[in-house]
């Protein structure tokens, strides 16, 4: 115990004790700034958005199990897919990602008593919940909520086409949500880079604290490319400007371009967290090193540098872009991707792989992911994006990939979610949760690539009966019922398990330093800290004869 | 696959490496071989106009590195979480962290394939994208939520909306140059069959260029979000014989078709002199 | 730092690549002036980075052979609690009510964002309360 110390002494503001007396109750949850208390609250909430998203899609799943199923009315299904898609991307894969558990692991992964900016911490959350209240108070107003779907292409998001307050509640939501984001960037982009413990060097820290790092740098150059268009669509909408109406003299083409300037780097700073979740759990349950670790961050980067390079793939059927030079970008990203695939793999290689749920749900998100990123490579040659966009093959392909996330997350939950609350999950329960929803998620996309193929374009209330769609859409609407079914089945284990497993300080025998302190930290996290010379300072602590070494080095005297 | 212990020397290990990589080489001529037979279809249609049997080949090739590589990664996976389950609680396996050559290789190897995958792209984008010099014109024009036909030189006009679908006329065999454009909101141009979608957006007028190889009635829709009765926008392209097109064309030289014609006419002019394409921005896509 | 600056400048310097190329090819401005300010995102930080670090001595998190001892001491200071954030995102979500239901809702929304200001810089000064 030599060479662990009180690590940091951090400067209470009233020379205070180490238990926090503050209020208490409803009023300690509106004041904390604790970075865990708001990871929790940022979980809670994006949890729920889930569940709200998900049950807008069984909703939809329902209305298309039959060509004319009479559910929903033509209005009110275009009011459901667009805050389907809006809740998912904007209130629950970004906020889960950056704000629960980002806002919960990096300080601790890293060694910080809290993130950089506690109080704009705390500011990003309650930016966060007033914008799900305020995204989905549309469907409370007479219009009904916005129906442009989540892209909210101009001209059919102006004044003319969807007049009613909806469509700038769906604005403000996103506006809102927007600065949250930006200001999650800027606190987690300030805490890696300032708050880092010592002998943390850049290229020890986790990867999931590095595609972090990632994500906050493309949140803080994304981000305010949209809040910029939305200002515009906004004032579009109401001041009489004409920046996207031809009427006026204006492009409706440079909405889609400043959207997805935005909207592919988001796709990245969706996933890029789900990526570092899932490059953490398998080596852990593998018993290995991150494989090829630095390869992975060089690939993390990779991705983040060409992220800026590629929004223009969505638009390619717009006949105004340059198709070979988005082609190439978007074709190269699956270079790195393709990196981290196999570092995935090579982690498990010849390690003692333990099926547990975190892990299985890993292993789920690696194949769910592998789908998603092929067929996504068939949508960079504009000649086959031609034929599929805004058909069902495209949402069938960002479905795997969403899908993938969600997988990815219920993995983060399941081997973070002690560390949160000091309490295990239950294994048999999550165990039945993960083949639910990864069947579940095969059975609801591979009907829809077919059915894409056989011509079913997106965002279709009703189809026509000789269309030979109705088959296809059922079983991808039973796949959807199995999704809703492990949604379910989370949320009876949480009950279930609720302070019945104790945890203890590392269940997994984990690797990174959130595994050294307590279940849950203490406030300002760690009572102690060992010393660090690798990116898995826990690993090397309680294993310090089994250090990582690169192939032909033969050095550390074991075998297995 | 090779045993836990390590082999004594180099050798060994660098002739099954070569074994390995014989085999990774073996696949792609594997599936040449395959070709001169016929490719599966891999869900898709072969279309009925020369780019969309482009299209569907390039699809095939796409679909070929497809399986094999995400056949090659999946089985990987299964092997790797498999093959290495726990089996004891304390045994712990060698900590290696860094295989240099494995690491270039799946660096490489993507890399290369992305090339072909690329070049392959680029061949058929420009058949597809071009526009070479063509007989016949159409303008198409969309709107919510409906189409409109008209054919520059002469009278015929088609046009309808939702329950009442219009039907484009065109020759086969001839090649055929759409002017696509959109008087509201943005729209898709797609015809399933010819594997093929465009944005029709206001103030954009996209041009391209099909060449249908067969005759018979082909279904077409609307693949862009436009609004209330977006699932409703359909569409049907009719391809006859020359022959059969020309008196197609003639027939709308009667009075009442002349009438029609006119009537249509002015009713656009008045409804688009308030928002004119100023500057249509013709597209070839390749610019 | 080194390590820091070295990521945003190539970052920067690969997004200046891109911008070059996709200026020289394109025929709309639009994206080359986003690649642009992206690029001049990651230069600004990213220069101030390399500045600043050759001229501060290494922080033991850079160094690889620090140890905690080294860390010892003053950390930052660290608010326990503060109301301040709640009132500053209040007063956003009123501010946004207000594009979308009426000029009106700015004044609670402006009232509050300026009392969370002044409250959130004057704890800042004081040294906050629990």
């Amino acid at each position: 115990m030599t060479d662990v110390l009180n690590p940091t002494h951090v400067h209470e503001e009233d020379h205070g004790h180490e238990e926090h007396h503050g209020p208490t109750g409803i009023l300690k949850w509106m004041t904390t700034t604790d970075h865990k208390v708001i990871g929790m609250s940022y979980t809670i909430t994006a949890v729920m958005m889930l569940v709200i998203g998900g049950l807008f899609a069984e909703i939809i799943r329902a209305q298309l199990a039959a060509p004319n199923a009479g559910l929903v009315s033509l209005a009110q299904y275009n009011q459901l897919f667009t805050m389907h898609g809006s809740v998912m991307i904007y209130l629950f894969a970004g906020p889960f990602a950056f704000g629960a558990l980002a806002n919960f692991l990096v300080p601790i992964q890293i060694g910080a008593p809290d993130m950089a900016f506690p109080r704009l911490n705390a500011l990003s959350y309650w930016l966060y919940l007033t914008g799900c209240i305020t995204m989905l108070s549309g469907f409370f107003t007479s219009g009904g909520a916005a129906n442009f779907g989540w892209v909210g292409y101009a001209p059919l998001s102006n004044s003319m086409n969807s007049p009613g307050a909806g469509a700038d509640l769906w604005i403000g939501a996103l506006l809102l949500t927007g600065f949250s984001a930006i200001f999650t960037g800027v606190n987690l982009t300030a805490t890696i880079f300032y708050l880092r413990a010592p002998g943390m060097t850049m290229f020890r820290m986790p990867i999931f604290t590095w595609n972090m790092l990632v994500t906050g740098i493309l949140i803080l150059l994304a981000f305010p490319v949209l809040t910029a268009g939305l200002i515009m669509l906004y004032c579009d909408r109401h001041f009489g400007t004409h920046i996207f109406s031809v009427a006026g003299g204006g492009v409706p083409v440079l909405w889609q371009h400043i959207f997805w300037f935005w909207g592919h780097p988001e796709v990245y700073i969706l996933a890029l967290p789900f990526f570092g979740m899932v490059s953490e759990i398998i080596p852990v349950f593998s018993k290995k090193p991150t494989f090829g670790y630095k390869g992975m961050i060089f690939a993390t980067l990779t991705i983040a540098a060409l992220s800026l390079g590629v929004w223009a793939h969505h638009m390619f059927t717009t006949g105004v872009v340059l198709l070979p030079f988005f082609s190439a970008m978007s074709l190269l990203i699956a270079v790195p991707t393709g990196i981290k695939m196999f570092n995935w793999i090579g982690s498990m290689w010849r390690g003692q792989v333990w099926f547990s749920t975190a892990m299985l749900m890993s292993i789920g998100f690696v194949i769910t992911f592998l789908i998603g990123g092929l067929t996504g490579i068939y949508l960079a040659s504009p000649p086959l994006d031609f034929f599929t966009h805004d058909t069902y093959f495209v949402v069938a392909h960002f479905h795997s990939v969403v899908m993938a996330l969600v997988l990815g997350g219920m993995a983060g939950l399941y081997y973070w979610g002690p560390k949160m609350t000091g309490f295990l999950l239950n294994e048999k329960i999550g165990k039945s949760q993960f083949w639910f929803l990864f069947i579940g998620t095969q059975l609801f996309t591979f009907p829809q690539y077919l059915l894409g193929l056989r011509g079913m374009p997106r965002r279709m209330a009703v189809y026509p009966h000789d269309a030979q769609w109705q088959f296809l859409n059922q079983l991808s609407s039973l796949g959807a019922a199995l999704i809703g079914i492990s949604t379910i089945l989370f949320v009876v284990n949480v009950v279930v398990s609720w302070k019945k497993y104790p945890a203890g300080d590392n269940p997994w025998d984990g690797h990174t330093l959130e595994w050294f302190t307590t279940s849950p930290p203490p406030h300002h996290n760690f009572y102690r800290l060992p010393k660090i010379r690798s990116e898995r300072p826990t690993w090397d602590y309680n294993h310090p004869e089994h250090k990582a070494l690169a192939h032909g080095h033969n050095n550390d005297g074991v075998n297995a | 696959m090779e045993s836990t212990t390590l082999p004594p020397q180099d050798a060994p290990i660098r002739k099954r490496r070569t074994r390995r990589l014989r085999l990774i080489a073996a696949l792609p001529i594997a599936a040449l071989a395959l070709a001169g037979c016929t490719l599966p279809k891999f869900g898709a249609v072969e279309g009925d106009t020369t780019s969309s049997q482009s299209v569907f080949h390039l699809w095939q090739w796409f679909s070929v590195a497809a399986v094999i590589i995400g056949g090659f990664t999946f089985a990987l996976i299964v092997w790797a979480a498999f093959r290495y389950r726990r089996k004891s609680d304390d045994v712990i396996p060698r900590q290696v962290q860094y295989h240099l050559p494995a690491e270039v290789l799946y660096t490489i190897i993507p890399i290369l394939v992305i090339i072909g995958l690329f070049a392959a792209t680029l061949v058929v984008e420009n058949k597809v994208v071009a526009n070479p010099k063509t007989d016949v014109t159409v303008d198409v024009l969309a709107f919510q939520w409906g189409w409109k036909f008209t054919y520059p030189g002469s009278y015929a006009l088609v046009y309808g909306q939702t329950t009442a679908s219009p039907e484009m006329v065109i020759p086969a065999g001839e090649n055929v140059h759409i002017n696509l454009r959109s008087s509201d909101v943005i729209h898709g141009f797609y015809v399933h069959d010819f594997n093929f979608s465009r944005f029709a957006q206001p103030g954009i007028k996209n041009e391209f260029t099909f060449n249908a190889l067969k005759t018979g009635t082909f279904f077409g829709q609307c693949t862009q979000l436009c609004g209330l009765y977006h699932s409703l926008m359909f569409f049907k392209v009719k391809v006859v014989t020359p022959e059969a097109y020309q008196v197609w064309l003639k027939s709308f030289n009667t009075p009442a078709g002349i009438a029609a014609y006119n009537a249509a006419k002015n009713a656009a002019s008045q409804q688009t002199s308030s928002h004119v394409d100023t500057k249509p921005t013709s597209s070839s896509g390749a610019n | 730092m080194k390590t820091e600056s070295k990521i945003l400048l190539s970052l920067g310097l690969f997004f200046g690549i891109m911008c070059a190329v996709y200026w020289r090819w394109s025929v709309e401005n639009a994206g080359g002036v986003m690649m642009f300010a992206g690029m001049l995102l990651c230069f600004l930080p990213g220069s101030y980075y390399y500045w600043w670090s050759r001229r501060m001595k290494e922080r033991p998190e850079d160094n690889p052979n620090a140890t905690q001892e080294e860390g010892a001491g003053f950390v930052g200071t660290f608010p326990g609690s503060s109301i301040w954030p709640f009132v500053l995102g209040m007063g956003a979500f009123f501010s946004v009510l207000a594009l979308v239901f009426g000029i009106w809702f700015l004044l609670p929304g402006l009232f509050l964002g300026g009392w969370a200001v002044l409250g959130g810089s004057g704890e800042g000064r004081r040294g906050g309360k629990h």
